[in-house]
């Protein structure tokens, strides 16, 4: 992607096997500054395990990690300075409060005094937590022990973020607030987060990477992984279920189309209408379903073309059982 | 060393956050008087020491020292907690330190609560206080042993039961491997150096030693090195987790 002199990040061929069974199997990526980038895959495609390895806690069987220019096998704690680490789950010492939880990491990572106060002060205001300070850690809600973990991962302001599934366990008001919070910070950081949650990849990834038992299938800015979809360009529109009669061969003798599918939506019908692969960019089918709409006198109620869908890309390539010719451009 | 002490004070603190510190404490100290005055016949000895007191803390130590130990590392594995630690710009040895000592000093105040012990005999009779000092040292050198053998065995497994449980097992050979329970076993086949060093192993050996008012350089030096191997062996056991 970006210039690797810039690449704050830097993961060459990782591998880690556990016994007989291959986590990660060869990847390799690096994140800029600036970058914020997403880990897609199913439960135990080797999300986790690659994060544990770029963290420090666990060491790969192959492969190298650098971290701002610090190799983790020689320097780890140099590297480790400069990463903040949200583990999956968000564990902390629940026998603490948040405010002795997070003057210990403060404690931990050399910030004293003022200083430490400083960062403390910030880190709570920016995670929310100020209500629930001296209150103990095990008797917080999900979403509160999930903030505690992130205003530890931001507290000594760290150069490179690393969170696993930062927004699990949150209502969407929490979700939408520490998406900001990345967004907020995004710049002056090489952020990477794992996610089962495919639009917040769309909603704060600069780039993603999608991984299937433990290989990067798929690796490139959202909009590029939507590209990849079969909607990718596919023209949608929804009608009057008692309109409908007829209207897909009528869409499907128009010129340039490939295919369309019709799907029954309550009272309604959706169709959509699919341009054969390499119809990119091309604005003149919408127009003219528009066009023949007017014509026959179908009341549309959303006519849109599709950006792609991330659901689909994601199903299509972490299955290949289902499809084996996804592995397209693997890393 | 400051990350060291970081998580000592964290640990000694997360003692005293739970009821666990006050439970353990309420037991050891009910324990070491009733075994003294009941089992030891304190009172029946007509004797102005503390030796009826001593003679049980090894076998008190085998049983309450591993429900401290088991959730060194276990306890962190099975929360979670053990990522963040190991993730945190902290070196191997100031965690597996910093937790042993919390352990140990969390032990020493347990063990300095039995002070009135030491009140009562003083005031009962004439004790020889250096003995009494030697043999309060000897304890908690010998806690100490304990404990890391507790610390390297909890960091195996993430299952508390399992910790305590080997714990307990290593540590009762540990303490009787001068009496002829173990020595028994070899005495029949192996040559007289190995029995002997088998039976240099035993905590009671170097314990009652102490406990006699004699500081051997030597007694300080075993359980020193026995603290020494544990602790770098619970550190090994750690690193070889991260290779996975």
């Amino acid at each position: 992607m970006t210039a690797a002199s810039n690449s704050m990040i830097a993961i060459g061929n990782l591998v880690k096997k556990f016994g007989p069974f291959t986590a990660v199997d060869g990847v390799s990526f690096s994140v800029a500054k600036g970058e914020v980038l997403g880990f897609l895959g199913p439960n135990g495609a080797g999300k986790s395990t690659t994060m544990k390895m770029v963290t420090g806690y666990l060491a790969p069987t192959d492969g190298t990690i650098s971290v701002c220019g610090h190799k983790m096998d020689e320097e780890t704690l140099a590297a480790q300075r400069l990463i903040g680490y949200l583990p999956e789950g968000a564990p902390a010492y629940t026998d603490m409060t948040p405010l002795e939880f997070l003057r210990f990491i403060a404690n931990v990572r050399g910030l004293k005094g003022p200083a430490a106060k400083a960062a403390i002060d910030k880190a709570v205001a920016r995670t929310e937590i100020g209500g629930v300070l001296e209150q103990a850690i095990d008797t917080l809600s999900k979403g509160f022990r999930r903030r505690v973990g992130l205003a530890q991962a931001i507290l000594h302001d760290p150069a490179v973020l690393i969170m696993d599934e930062p927004t699990d366990g949150l209502d969407p008001n929490q979700k939408y607030a520490v998406r900001r919070l990345i967004a907020e910070m995004a710049p002056e950081k090489a952020i990477i987060i794992s996610t089962h949650i495919l639009e917040e990849v769309d909603a704060i990834c600069t780039r993603a990477l999608i991984i299937d038992r433990g290989q990067i299938v798929a690796d490139g800015t959202p909009a590029q992984l939507m590209a990849r979809s079969r909607y990718h360009n596919a023209v949608s529109l929804i009608m009057p279920a008692a309109q409908s009669g007829g209207v897909a061969e009528v869409l499907g003798a128009l010129p340039g189309v490939a295919a369309v599918e019709a799907q029954p939506r309550g009272e309604d019908a959706a169709f959509t209408v699919f341009q054969p692969q390499g119809a990119e960019g091309d604005t003149r089918l919408i127009d003219e379903i528009a066009n023949l709409a007017k014509e026959k006198g179908w009341t549309l109620r959303t006519l849109y073309r599709e950006p792609g869908r991330l659901d689909e890309v994601f199903r299509r390539l972490t299955r290949p059982d289902t499809e084996t010719d996804a592995s397209g451009e693997a890393a | 060393m400051r990350e060291m002490w970081a998580i000592f004070k964290r640990e000694l603190q997360g003692y005293f956050a739970t009821p666990l510190a006050y439970v353990f404490i309420i037991i050891f100290l009910f324990c070491t008087g009733a075994f003294a005055f009941y089992l030891g016949g304190y009172f029946e000895r007509e004797q102005a020491d503390l030796k009826t007191f001593f003679d049980f803390h090894p076998w008190l130590y085998l049983f309450l020292i591993p429900a401290v130990a088991m959730r060194l590392w276990a306890e962190e594995r099975r929360v979670g907690t053990i990522e963040l630690l190991l993730s945190l710009p902290v070196p191997l040895w100031a965690a597996v330190l910093g937790k042993f000592l919390a352990a140990w000093v969390f032990i020493g105040i347990a063990l300095t609560l039995t002070f009135p012990m030491w009140l009562t005999v003083s005031y009962l009779g004439d004790p020889d206080h250096g003995v009494i000092l030697a043999s309060y040292i000897g304890s908690f050198l010998m806690a100490g042993g304990y404990l890391a053998i507790g610390s390297c065995l909890s960091a195996i497994t993430r299952n508390q039961v399992i910790a305590f449980v080997v714990s307990v097992v290593v540590c009762f050979l540990f303490t009787v491997s001068g009496l002829p329970i173990v020595i028994d076993f070899f005495a029949v086949w192996a040559p007289q150096a190995v029995i002997t060093t088998i039976a240099s192993f035993s905590f009671l050996t170097h314990f009652d030693a102490i406990t006699r008012g004699v500081i051997d350089l030597r007694d300080m030096l075993y359980f020193a090195s026995l603290m020494g191997v544990w602790l770098v062996a619970t550190a090994v056991i750690v690193d070889m987790k991260k290779a996975g």
